[in-house]
């Protein structure tokens, strides 16, 4: 993955904007439990009341709650609250109602005001409880008004009485404490009148809006994350496409030969797709899974550290499950692909092979055959399908067990008050979060190697140096030796290759002659007229065109010159016009035509489309012959100085070879000809024949002199000719 | 059949008819009552357009939509996507969807106990699952009510009864989960068998169909259906099969149980549902636009890269690198445009899910909130009811999806028994005596055949060959001169007349006695993926390997044998192009020499081979007609010269016999072609 980070380069900006916006996405999704937690704890459990402290104090309680202070608590008690008449409480009477406090003052009035408070309020339920109240071993008969017996006491007494109470409370818990004192701003509000319905619903409503506000800030950020992993990946992917196309155009046979056609055209687009797929997919999935733990474990953390192991717990078996299934099943998913492989190659052979299966009666044969790759491919793909097929109730089970360990242990918290119902809840969306984002951690190191083998072999093609260049100061061809073609020693060997593939070669094709090379196959005749092409370079020696030495031209300009048609027969998918002009644009409707009469293709352009006909990718659409007459005219119409046909009439009946070869003299006769053939009656008329034999020149001359002076030559000739010919 | 689904596919449709044995004749007067645009067809009918340009025409003509052939070749790469994508391609309809149901249901019958048995796990499973969180609820409530009233100084949670829950709720998870893997279990075990089933009997039907089916259907297609359609079946069933019992079962279990905490949440949440629904057909139908252009796009770059790489010779010699590249940008460009679009708006499906289901899960916690303080439902409640929201979608979709998925499995269904339902040879017929000898003598009475009613390409043939004569075919190229070879091997069965070995006819022997008299080199060497030993073996499988070794040494192919890396045992590579072409010829003699048939079909070697193997060959393949009646596909002057008979044909039929010195002096085609051969350009 690593060789293309220059590709992600220009796109930094959008990953960088792209991550942030993952950043908010996993804050707003994360952020939504709490505040179900809050419906549940503030909403429902304490009545829409958030605050320990009451905002409003009718004038009565204001004046007996100052009874119960010391001085400096009442000039605390003055400045925190003021006088209004005409306040936004639903109340008709005149209140004190409460100013913002800041943390400190807040502190203060916990400490000095609150407990008084609490004891005014708690003795009024006990006294609204209609049972008897006991103080300093005083029975308190019920009814009476323990607030004035108690305002008529000597300040000592009361005194007394209250740091009992709040000796009481310290012994609990902060958050007891809290959840007590909320208890009693709540009874208060309850008993002044306060509409604490109305309360509840207002903050359950309000809370609701913001968690919609919240889910939309996160699906925008979320759709939006998607449009820059878009471009991200469809960029990438298209940039790269781009640059490999450029460069295995530019490669030359030695590189088309290492990678194989095939490999090449894989890398550049299966591979590549599955780079783009992957990399809208990290984006999406593998930046956010960590933002998305991470902050989960920060909330969860945070409302709760003493169950944090069951999280951590569930993780470890989630992953040790995933890690176990997939180190059996990886290795046999390459087993299972295998089998698939063979499974199609023997129903291959056996499509292929239909008529000599029938011949040989061996149907059983065959069936028995199959039928065992059959059975292996199906006893693997269960094993692997039954192992799988755990992952998904094992993944339930844990998760379910995460949900029912929380609320168990969850219980035990909340009974000591060291967490509320709503937390609970939310502690356990946490934890699911937390689990998903682990999945998708994992799911990640199944994919990335995948992509970076797709990734690194995209990285191969790019970095693969191109061994053809063209000259730093090319020359251009001589004008008196045009479409002279010179072989000097040329020696050739591939590259990795032990033996040459071509020695000593030296000959000269001299325009207006037919220079006809034959040998058997493995001999070396393609090779030598690819030298010629310069899709290879000549090992040693030196191969001159018109005059100058191949590499001393540039590309362009060597192969402007010649006119060549290869073994196999190429047709461009279009129409037959568009690939006669492949060598020349400009080529009118004549020059094409006259190139098909030439090629002795007329019939195929006959009818009412002509030159119009449509040609199927590869040519699919016509016969071998067919294809090779519409590729010898499409050399034609280039109109080169130098033809090269590498067995080019092989498809040809013997018939149209010869009306072909007729043609092309009287229409070629000042060009040089270069002719690979296999048929001897193809070449025998030829003004020079070289006979090649393991990459050696073993003979060069007409027909008849080398019937005479050339072994191989006269081997070759006699299994084709009659023995008058020979003679 | 609707009108609309016929346009679909009208190419597949006539190769269909075709093998179903209806003539061109039948086909356009069909097609022309379903209102076709019958001009466009008739001309791929009579030959004129090949399927190529006609699936081209056609779709310029708006009646079909897509490339047949690029859905197809797409589907491979296509599933490897992320997974939004797989609803977004183009489904492949079944085209009698009912009929197929029918059979695919029957053909599941063997299976019917394990399937019920799934079907009930599955649904257990679900169900136990679903339990789940309504326990939950009403363990969340008890701590709720539990701590509120030991804060006014009550009881406080009583643990014993949220234990006794728990341990409920844990046992039936833990029912659940393996339920639910026993039901997995099993249905992988189906769903295996069926697919082996399938490929078997698809791989015993290849044997049992006439060659003909094969000249009307690509072995492409028939390795589809082995390998995509089997596959696509076996997923799809085993998704379609446990998705349809899962999710029917969840959704009406979690309809139940939201009932049963409140009416009105549940209908608050089920207001959800034609949103999701709305905005998820929404991008889909967007999406799929630029998915479709995606996919088009993505095979216009690739098959430019597939033709200039391949023939890259051409391009360089060309010069055509420039241009090349120009139309590739261009492509790649327009493929980049549609490439994110389609990745964007298929990626929107989650976050638009999400938000609607968080609006739902808001709803949910205000109404559930106001009715808690309400007193109608309990705290653990509103818990229970969120996570019913949560998992009510998925299966949901799921069951959206799940016309899809069935869609896909009738479909591959579909192809799948098509296949093994064509026309099967005719049955030799019984009661034939046995033949273990024959000498040789060849006759031809009346033989009139062609590949179809219609088109007869031999009228009136009539030939005597004598036991151990040679015979030599020629004609020009595409002349049909393995016809001859085909009919005598049975491989096509005659409109009329009879061919006699010894005397009879070859109809009354059964097709396996024929053929083991009759032994054939074809120049389409045959071989297969093993040791050469085998490969000759292939011959009499029952042969010793001292036998085989003989018979290689008669084909003069034992040297060439000896000089390769692990001499006999060396295995043919899967592209059988370890060793040469010409070596290949030799092996494919020497496994007819292992044969000994008394009857030889030859076929000369061209141009592929090198000078030096030729004449091996041809010496070894002299070496075989040894004491044989050999028919010669001949290419050679030699052998056409020392033939007894020389079959004539041109454009599928024999228009002269005789021998080489009469069909000269005949001066008719023979003399032509044999002239043009030696008239030289000098």
């Amino acid at each position: 993955m690593l060789r293309l980070k220059s590709y992600i380069k220009p796109f930094i900006l959008l990953l960088l904007i792209a991550i942030g916006l993952l950043y908010v996405q996993a804050q707003m999704d994360l952020a939504l439990p709490d505040y179900l937690s809050k419906i549940v704890n503030i909403g429902i459990q304490q009545s829409g009341v958030e605050e320990e402290i009451p905002e409003i104090l009718t004038v009565n309680d204001y004046e007996i709650l100052k009874e119960f202070l010391d001085d400096g608590s009442i000039e605390l008690l003055e400045t925190y609250y003021s006088y209004s008449e005409n306040h936004d409480f639903k109340l008709d009477q005149p209140l004190y109602v409460l100013k913002d406090l800041n943390a400190d003052e807040e502190k203060a009035y916990k400490t000095s005001i609150t407990p008084a408070f609490n004891m005014i309020i708690s003795i009024r339920i006990q006294m609204n409880s209609g049972e008897d109240m006991i103080f300093n071993d005083q029975k308190i008969p019920a009814g009476s008004d323990v607030i004035s017996i108690l305002l008529n006491m000597p300040a000592e007494a009361r005194g007394e009485i209250l740091s009992g109470m709040s000796n009481n409370m310290s012994g609990m818990s902060d958050e007891l404490a809290s959840q007590m004192n909320i208890n009693m701003v709540k009874t208060y509000y309850e008993e002044i009148g306060v509409d604490i319905g109305n309360m509840q619903s207002k903050f359950i409503i309000k809370t609701g809006a913001l968690m919609l506000v919240i889910t939309l800030i996160g699906a925008l950020s979320s759709i939006a994350v998607g449009f820059f992993a878009a471009r991200i990946g469809a960029g990438v992917a298209r940039n790269l496409r781009n640059d490999v196309f450029k460069r295995v155009l530019s490669f030359s046979n030695t590189e088309f030969d290492k990678f194989s056609t095939a490999s090449l055209i894989t890398r550049s687009t299966n591979d590549i797709t599955q780079v783009q797929n992957i990399l809208v997919l990290m984006i999406r999935m593998v930046f956010y899974a960590p933002l998305m733990g991470i902050g989960g474990v920060i909330r969860a953390l945070d409302k709760n550290v003493s169950m944090s192991w069951i999280i951590a717990l569930a993780v470890i078996i989630l992953m040790m499950v995933i890690g176990i299934l997939f180190t059996i099943a990886l290795p046999k998913f390459k087993m299972i692909q295998k089998m698939v492989d063979k499974v199609n190659l023997i129903i291959r052979e056996h499509l292929s092979g239909m008529l000599v299966i029938r011949a040989f009666n061996t149907q059983k044969f065959e069936e028995s055959r199959f039928d065992e790759t059959n059975e292996e491919l199906t006893k693997i793909n269960l094993f692997v399908n039954r192992l799988m097929a755990l992952l998904f109730p094992v993944m339930m089970f844990v998760m379910n067990g995460v949900m029912v360990m929380i609320i168990w242990l969850g219980a035990k918290e909340i009974a000591d008050a060291n967490m509320q119902v709503g937390d609970m809840m939310a502690y356990m969306q946490y934890a699911m979060q937390i689990i998903m984002s682990f999945l998708m951690l994992s799911m990640m190191f199944i994919m990335v190697p995948r992509a970076s083998v797709s990734a690194a072999r995209i990285a191969d093609v790019l970095e693969t140096d191109i061994t053809i260049l063209d000259p730093q100061q090319p020359s251009k061809p001589e004008v008196n030796k045009k479409g002279l073609v010179q072989f000097k020693n040329v020696k050739f060997k591939y590259p990795g290759a032990d033996t040459c593939m071509l020695k000593d070669i030296s000959f000269e094709a001299k325009p207006g002659q037919m220079t006809a090379i034959i040998g058997s196959t493995g001999a070396g005749k393609t090779t030598l007229v690819n030298l010629i092409n310069r899709f290879y370079d000549a090992t040693e020696g030196s191969i001159e065109v018109s005059g100058v030495n191949v590499k001393e031209l540039t590309q362009e300009d060597l192969r402007a010159q010649i006119g060549y048609v290869p073994q196999k027969s190429y047709l461009f998918s279009g129409s037959i016009t568009s690939n006669l002009k492949y060598g020349k644009e400009n080529a009118t409707v004549e020059e094409l035509t006259q190139a098909m009469e030439i090629a002795q293709g007329s019939e195929i352009i006959q009818g009412e489309e002509g030159l119009n006909k449509l040609v199927a990718q590869g040519g699919q659409n016509y016969s071998g012959g067919q294809k090779q007459r519409l590729s010898i005219a499409r050399a034609l119409v280039k109109k080169p100085e130098i033809f090269i046909f590498d067995d080019s009439f092989s498809a040809l009946d013997f018939k149209t070879d010869a009306q072909l070869r007729k043609a092309l003299h009287e229409y070629a006769s000042d060009k040089t000809m270069i002719v690979i053939a296999q048929r001897v009656s193809t070449i025998m008329n030829a003004d020079q024949i070289i006979v090649l034999e393991d990459g050696k020149m073993v003979g060069i001359g007409t027909h008849e002199e080398l019937l005479k002076s050339c072994d191989t030559y006269y081997e070759i000739a006699s299994t084709q000719l009659t023995k008058e010919e020979l003679s | 059949m609707s009108r609309k689904k016929d346009k679909s596919s009208p190419l597949k449709k006539i190769e269909r008819m075709r093998s179903m044995g209806m003539s061109d004749e039948q086909i356009r007067e069909y097609l022309s009552k379903k209102g076709f645009e019958t001009e466009v067809l008739n001309q791929h009918l009579t030959k004129e357009l090949s399927p190529e340009e006609l699936q081209r025409e056609l779709k310029e003509k708006g009646l079909i939509q897509e490339d047949l052939k690029k859905i197809g070749a797409q589907r491979g790469p296509g599933r490897g996507g992320p997974g939004a994508h797989g609803m977004m391609g183009p489904v492949k309809k079944a085209k009698d969807f009912k009929g197929t149901m029918k059979k695919l249901l029957s053909y599941l019958k063997a299976y019917r106990t394990i399937i019920i048995t799934v079907i009930i796990f599955a649904m257990a499973s679900a169900i136990f699952g679903i339990v789940g969180p309504k326990l939950m609820g009403k363990v969340t409530t008890e701590i709720f009510t539990g701590f509120i009233s030991s804060l006014k100084g009550g009881v406080g949670i009583n643990f014993d009864y949220i234990e006794m829950v728990l341990l409920t709720l844990l046992g039936l998870y833990i029912l659940s989960s393996i339920f639910s893997y026993i039901q997995r279990y099993m249905m992988s075990g189906v769903s295996m068998r069926i697919s082996y089933n399938l490929r078997k009997n698809i791989a015993e039907k290849i044997n049992k169909l006439p060659l003909k089916y094969f000249d009307q259907t690509s072995h492409g297609e028939v390795l589809s259906r082995m390998t995509n359609d089997v596959e696509t079946f076996n997923q799809t069933l085993n998704q379609s099969l446990s998705q349809l019992i899962t999710s029917l079962t969840t959704v009406v279990g979690i309809l139940v149980m939201m009932l049963s905490i409140s009416v009105v949440m549940t209908l608050v949440a089920l207001l959800i549902l034609p949103l999701t629904m709305f905005s998820v057909m929404f991008i889909v139908k967007r999406s799929q636009k630029y998915f479709k252009r995606q996919q088009e796009y993505l095979g216009h770059v690739n098959g430019h890269i597939e033709e200039m790489y391949g023939s890259h010779l051409v391009v360089k010699a060309f010069n055509g690198e420039e241009k090349s590249i120009e139309t590739f940008s261009r492509l790649n460009d327009e493929l980049h445009t549609s490439a994110w679009k389609s990745q964007f708006l298929s990626g929107m499906m989650m976050p638009m899910m999400n938000i609607i289901g968080n609006i739902g899960y808001v709803l949910v916690s205000i109404l559930g909130g106001t009715l808690v303080i309400k007193g109608t439902i309990q705290v653990g409640d509103i818990q229970a009811f969120i996570q019913y929201t949560r998992n009510f979608t998925q299966p949901l979709s799921q069951l959206a999806n799940i016309s899809n998925v069935l869609q896909q499995t009738v479909a591959a269904a579909e192809r799948i028994f098509e296949f093994l339902e064509e026309d099967e040879e005719l049955a030799d017929e019984s009661n034939l005596e046995s033949v273990d000898h024959l000498d040789g003598k060849v006759s031809f009475e009346n033989v009139r055949f062609g590949y179809n009613d219609e088109q007869i390409i031999i009228n009136n043939f009539n030939a005597e060959v004598k036991s151990g004569q040679k015979v030599a075919i020629v004609g020009p190229t595409g002349a049909g001169k393995t016809t001859i070879v085909k009919l005598l091997m049975r491989f096509y069965d005659l409109q009329s007349g009879q061919i006699k070995i010894d005397g009879e006819n070859i109809n009354d022997m059964t097709r396996y006695d024929l053929r083991s008299q009759l032994g054939m080199v074809l120049q389409d060497t045959w071989l297969y993926n093993t040791s050469i030993m085998e490969n000759i073996r292939y011959g009499r499988l029952d042969a010793t390997d001292e036998e085989v070794i003989q018979a290689a040494k008669a084909a003069h192919a034992d040297t060439f044998i000896h000089m390769l890396p692990d001499g006999y045992n060396m295995i043919i590579n899967e592209d059988i192009n370890n060793i040469s072409e010409g070596q290949k010829q030799l092996l494919t003699i020497a496994r007819t020499i292992l044969k000994d048939p008394k009857i030889l079909i030859l076929d000369e070697a061209t141009s592929s081979v090198d000078t030096r193997t030729e004449v091996q060959i041809q010496r070894a393949m002299d070496r075989l007609m040894e004491g044989r009646t050999s028919f010669i596909i001949a290419h050679r002057l030699s052998t056409i010269r020392d033939a007894d008979i020389i079959f004539v044909m041109k454009d599928g039929d024999i228009i002269e016999q005789g021998n080489h010195e009469n069909l000269l002096k005949q001066n008719g085609f023979y003399a032509s072609l044999y002239y043009s051969q030696f008239e030289h350009t000098a």
